[in-house]
């Protein structure tokens, strides 16, 4: 695993912490990590806190994994996106699909 | 919408230079000596009258052209000088929208826009499928994948392929004349997905058209283009307050007509072997 993935792990909650770009070079990581987890535990959320920039590859990742938890009984969800992140989302209307805290 | 106006910073770095650009068509000179310096974020809007040599300006910036004289920069490459791998990447970076569309009609408008991510990605096609659908999300196309081109109207062809044309998330966007043809109303909102990709996804773009409301509306600054050369370059502002007659007269769109020299018309009428100089 990169440095730009790293995540925190308990028997309900895996919380994935994503630093820097995401963009075609790593988003097949990311998309790897989420549903990894989701195989796991019943609960995943992505914090966003650091991430300067995120391509639609990295966003697809994300979808992918809403699919993923929304297919399987499993809760994915978003946390702390910064505001170049929130309003990539909302031009896609992403934020009215993803439960973002 | 937030407002897009002068939203680039003074200091930043220039993404499309173009450094005195010379071109014939045959003998007839079409740009001559043309400069351009546009910054990152940036909406240029390059404006003319017909023949001013704004559409062939854009072909040489996309690389179509061989000039015949002159430097042109992308993103810090010499587009012909810069290697073939080079080019490759630098097209990743490259999003165009073209007058037609310039739709393949015999693919589904999804898999159009899905194009440039089976040519230039590995990605697997789950992922390519969302990022399509996403992008005719943005605008405001969604669920129209299925559609072939033949049944899109003529907005919803342009915003087809403006959604191709973002589908990699270029640095570099390019229209020409993305609102001729269309109603206000649509023009409208073309403008307005325009300013809303600027400001959410910080691209660069460089605008050809001749309509002046949209020009207006979304640029942060304009070159005129005149007979090949550059006229004026200035923010909204600054053009309408020009008193350049040639500028005055594109605003009015009032009609070019050079003051007439009896002998050269005639020769134009009457030379068998006549050429423009």
């Amino acid at each position: 695993m990169t440095e730009f993935i790293r995540f925190e792990k308990t028997e309900l909650l895996t919380t994935i912490y994503v630093t820097g770009e995401v963009d075609l070079s790593n988003s097949a990581e990311l998309r790897k990590t989420i549903l990894g987890a989701l195989k796991t535990t019943p609960t995943v959320k992505v914090d966003l806190a650091d991430v300067e920039y995120i391509d639609s590859s990295g966003i697809a990742a994300m979808v992918e994994g809403l699919q993923f938890a929304n297919s399987n009984a499993r809760f994915f969800g978003i946390s702390n996106p910064s505001t170049q992140v929130r309003s990539i989302l909302e031009l896609a209307r992403l934020d009215q699909v993803f439960d973002i805290d | 919408m937030s407002s897009a106006k002068n939203k680039q910073q003074p200091e930043s770095k220039t993404v499309i230079e173009v450094n005195d650009l010379v071109t014939h068509y045959g003998q007839r000179k079409i740009l001559d000596g043309v400069n351009l310096n546009i910054k990152k974020g940036e909406i240029r809007v390059i404006m003319g009258g017909s023949g001013s040599g704004k559409s062939t300006l854009l072909w040489h910036i996309l690389g179509l052209y061989q000039p015949t004289r002159g430097q042109i920069k992308l993103l810090g490459n010499d587009i012909h000088t810069m290697s073939f791998n080079d080019q490759l990447k630098l097209k990743q970076d490259i999003g165009v929208s073209f007058q037609s569309g310039a739709l393949f009609s015999s693919m589904t408008v999804g898999d159009n826009v899905a194009l440039p991510l089976r040519e230039f990605t590995d990605l697997d096609e789950n992922t390519i499928r969302i990022i399509s659908r996403m992008k005719l999300e943005v605008v405001n196309l969604g669920g129209f994948h299925k559609l072939m081109p033949s049944q899109l109207s003529g907005g919803m062809t342009k915003r087809a392929a403006l959604a191709r044309s973002i589908v990699l998330d270029p640095k570099l966007l390019f229209f020409d004349e993305p609102s001729a043809g269309l109603d206000p109303v649509v023009a409208s909102e073309i403008d307005d997905l325009i300013l809303s990709l600027r400001d959410t996804m910080g691209m660069s773009m460089v605008v050809v058209t001749h309509e002046l409301d949209s020009a207006f509306k979304i640029a942060d600054k304009i070159t005129v283009l005149d007979k090949g050369k550059n006229l004026m370059t200035g923010t909204v502002e600054e053009i309408n307050k020009s008193d350049n007659k040639r500028v005055m007269d594109l605003l009015q769109r009032r009609s070019r007509h050079d003051k007439l020299n009896p002998s050269e018309y005639l020769r134009r009428l009457t030379q068998e072997n006549y050429t423009l100089s």
